[in-house]
């Protein structure tokens, strides 16, 4: 009988860093558009952009490299 | 390891820290989404005692070095070094240099063969297979009884801060936090607690290490940083102004020339030997997440793995400590100064050290950014909360109720008691979080509690893996003895065979109406009160009419009748005058009406008829929070030394009673026959055939390059 494979964490981790950093973009975005009235510091800089654009390519090399295939042909189980 | 200060940083303030947005929000309701998906995912991987107890023995090396050093890395941790590096300056980072690094090494080059070749469980389980029974059930007991505790400490820890940051509520804090972490752990065991520890290994850094690069562009680069922080010092820690704060050694030639209150030999001998190795070499929370690797290289690489990790986390730690002395500012561009929990300033006028981090991140992130921050503190505490949960099951199911209770057993029966005990577990944590709002007393007590078992524990396996002639006998009573020991230390110095005295104290009640008369420097020179309540604490009560003057009795209330009550601004105490603190959480201004709350030391307090006043004298022989300097000088041989040094010095001594225990009633008693000692004592041992090794996956190799970084670091910041 076949073993299910393991999803590796990496690929977890991966698509939570993707949201994560779609989600933190687009909220960069609107606070670029909308500026707020009280600002953090350094606010200019606008690192939820670039910050976010980072996660988001960290995490879909992640999910990328480590996207699950359905079983092994040998049941060999894999963390 | 630090939580106790956290807790006291947490009860002092009702104003929030963090505004949260929807888009953060999100980002928290995603990561508990996420969690217990895993855990119901990974429930079918931990089909046998062997999957739910040790993850199946199948971690990658880096799987299982960053789920190590992720079971360390806890909010409360980097919460806690934050304000160490605030309040100490530079000398807070050895917690991640030579408090830590060496004993990794230690572990991965030296110890990991002998637990990954014996196959034991646990560390209690190793004991059992080098010593007996006796030490075993030592070690099982003491350590299922300090993981569920600290577990309920981290959850009420959690629960408070989540309160104070974020006006959270108490209750659904340690009731979501601890369903979520009882399923997924309940679910999947160890595999499901590793998971979520790489998990949130990588949330702790995405959400945190934008705080200090932000911070020194803020600051104006490293140098600047520096710069400010040596000046700022004298401001914000005038006590200790002239100590340099951004030095890693100069400054431990002596307990007076830094701010830690401890010489080099307390911090080589006691944190970097003592404690470090008590800590990363035996502490089974640790060691379980490295011996459960698929093979004895991956366990060692794995480890040192472990070690690099570690040493960066001062970038995340340290240096936003450092920043809170540099670019946390008030409103006038002066230095904002932080507090510790014990001056009267604190929770009222002034934020404490513990509030450092979350300053920060108010500071710099803003929607989306914040949520990650705080997804990624509690994503700590919950990794924190599991990992104890995983190491408690583990431990009472092999080396409490398998050899106590129930010995034949079949593996499905003890997979059945693995998923009832982490329940129990985290049930039993939910308890301990809620006596702790009555009792929070227990932490201090607690804290040190972690010390008296893992310094002994690891002098007794340290004599039991390197040296084959040490007994059964000899191992239990330097274990027992040295145990003993600690626990006696830590009560000497906190014995004050002529009594302890709380710091004279005057609280004025909610809503208390005063009136602040200013001196020609604008700083409060008298508080009169019109109207309210106070309460005295060891302030001496003058003469009024119709009663006598008293220091009180123990406790007496009294209501000012006619004339005025003037109490004193500083009292006489044995060793000289003491200043009494006035505390105000929330009164009312009398000329203006208005509501205010401050905190001052040495300020003369006029009391106007119709004040009531309960007035309470407190003098004890036993006093955890305090320290006698006296008795301390016999352990930490200095009377200068400071209570972090005394418990480095402590442990210090602890370990040097423990191995000349196991020495001495070794060389007496009967060794076990060397058959029975096969894998478990050093040249008994055969190391495994894992066939060829390329030099580049040698553990030895990256346990030298780890080193040499380990000293490069040291002399740079020197």
């Amino acid at each position: 009988m076949e073993q299910e494979k393991q999803i590796p964490i990496w690929f977890f981790i991966g698509t939570l860093l993707a949201v994560y950093g779609v989600l933190i973009v687009g909220s960069g975005i609107y606070g670029w558009l909308n500026p707020p009235e009280h600002k953090v510091a350094l606010w200019e800089y606008h690192a939820d952009l670039w910050w976010g654009i980072l996660l988001v390519i960290l995490g879909l090399v992640y999910v990328a490299k480590y996207r699950p295939s359905r079983k092994t042909a040998d049941g060999e189980k894999k963390t | 390891m630090t939580f106790t200060p956290l807790l006291a940083a947490a009860g002092g303030t009702s104003a929030r820290l963090l505004q949260l947005s929807s888009v953060d929000l999100m980002i928290i309701v995603i990561y508990f989404a996420v969690v217990l998906g895993i855990g119901f995912y990974l429930r079918k991987f931990a089909s046998t005692g062997e999957d739910f107890f040790m993850a199946g023995r199948k971690m990658t090396a880096w799987i299982a070095g960053l789920s190590f050093i992720s079971a360390n890395l806890s909010s409360l941790e980097t919460m806690g070094w934050s304000a160490m590096a605030y309040q100490y300056g530079m000398l807070g980072a050895h917690a991640y240099l030579i408090g830590a690094i060496p004993a990794i090494l230690f572990l991965a080059v030296v110890m990991m063969p002998f637990y990954y070749i014996c196959k034991t469980h646990s560390v209690p389980g190793y004991l059992k297979l080098r010593y007996g029974e006796g030490p075993r059930c030592i070690a099982g007991i003491s350590f299922t009884f300090m993981t569920v505790m600290v577990s309920g400490a981290s959850m009420f820890a959690m629960a408070k801060i989540l309160n104070l940051l974020l006006g959270w509520n108490m209750d659904v804090s340690i009731w979501v936090s601890s369903l979520t972490v009882a399923i997924y752990v309940t679910l999947g065991g160890l595999l499901s607690a590793v998971f979520n520890e790489v998990l949130q290994y990588f949330l702790i850094w995405a959400g945190s290490l934008l705080i200090p690069i932000l911070g020194i562009i803020h600051a104006g680069g490293w140098n600047k940083m520096m710069a400010t922080i040596q000046q700022n010092a004298k401001v914000i820690h005038p006590t200790v102004g002239n100590a340099d704060f951004t030095s890693l050694w100069r400054n431990l030639g002596s307990f007076d020339t830094n701010p830690m209150g401890i010489d080099w030999f307390g911090m080589v001998f006691g944190l970097g030997l003592a404690v470090s190795f008590g800590y990363w070499c035996t502490d089974f929370l640790q060691v379980q997440r490295v011996i459960v690797a698929k093979d004895l290289r991956s366990a060692q690489n794995g480890t040192i793995i472990g070690a690099m990790l570690k040493m960066l986390v001062p970038l995340i730690v340290t240096i936003p400590g450092l920043l809170g002395l540099a670019v946390l500012l008030n409103p006038d561009g002066s230095p904002m100064v932080l507090v510790p929990e014990s001056d009267p300033r604190a929770g009222i006028t002034n934020r404490t050290f513990n509030d450092v981090l979350p300053l920060l991140m108010g500071q710099y992130l803003g929607p989306g950014l914040l949520g990650l921050g705080v997804t990624a503190m509690i994503a700590g505490f919950m990794s924190g909360m599991a990992g104890n949960i995983s190491a408690f099951a583990t431990v009472w199911t092999h080396d409490v109720y398998r050899p106590l209770l129930n010995r034949n057993a079949d593996d499905q029966h003890y997979l059945k008691m693995g998923r009832w005990s982490s329940l129990i577990g985290v049930l039993i944590s939910i308890a301990t979080a809620y006596a702790l709002f009555f009792f929070s007393n227990i932490l201090e007590y607690l804290q040190v509690l972690v010390f008296f078992f893992i310094v002994p524990l690891f002098g007794a396996i340290l004599l039991g893996m390197l040296w084959k002639r040490a007994t059964p006998a000899g191992g239990f009573w330097g274990f027992l003895s040295a145990i003993l020991v600690s626990i006696a230390m830590w009560a000497y110095v906190h014995t004050f065979p002529d009594g302890w005295r709380p710091q004279p104290k005057i609280t004025l009640s909610s809503g208390a109406v005063v009136n602040l008369e200013k001196g020609a420097d604008g700083t409060v020179a008298r508080i009169v009160v019109e109207s309210g309540k106070v309460d005295l604490v060891n302030v001496p009560v003058p003469a009024r009419p119709g009663q006598p003057g008293s220091v009180g009795g123990s406790v007496s209330s009294f209501t000012v009748k006619e004339g005025a009550v003037v109490l004193p601004a500083a009292t006489m105490e044995k060793n000289g005058e003491v200043k009494v603190q006035v505390l105000a959480p929330e009164v009312v201004l009398a000329d203006s009406k208005q509501t205010s709350k401050f905190g001052v030391a040495g300020v003369a307090l006029v009391l106007k008829p119709g004040v009531q006043v309960q007035s309470t004298e407190i003098t004890r022989k036993f006093a955890p929070a305090a320290f006698n300097k006296q008795h301390a000088k016999l352990i930490a041989m200095s009377e200068k030394a400071q209570p972090m040094a005394v418990n480095m010095y402590s442990a210090w001594w602890s370990f040097v009673v423990c191995v000349s225990v196991t020495f001495l009633v070794s060389l007496f008693t009967k060794p076990k026959p060397e058959a029975e000692l096969k894998n478990l004592v050093m040249g008994l041992t055969t190391l495994p055939d894992e066939g060829p090794c390329p030099w580049h996956k040698k553990p030895i190799l990256w346990a030298a390059v780890v080193a040499v970084v380990l000293v490069a670091v040291n002399i740079i910041f020197w």
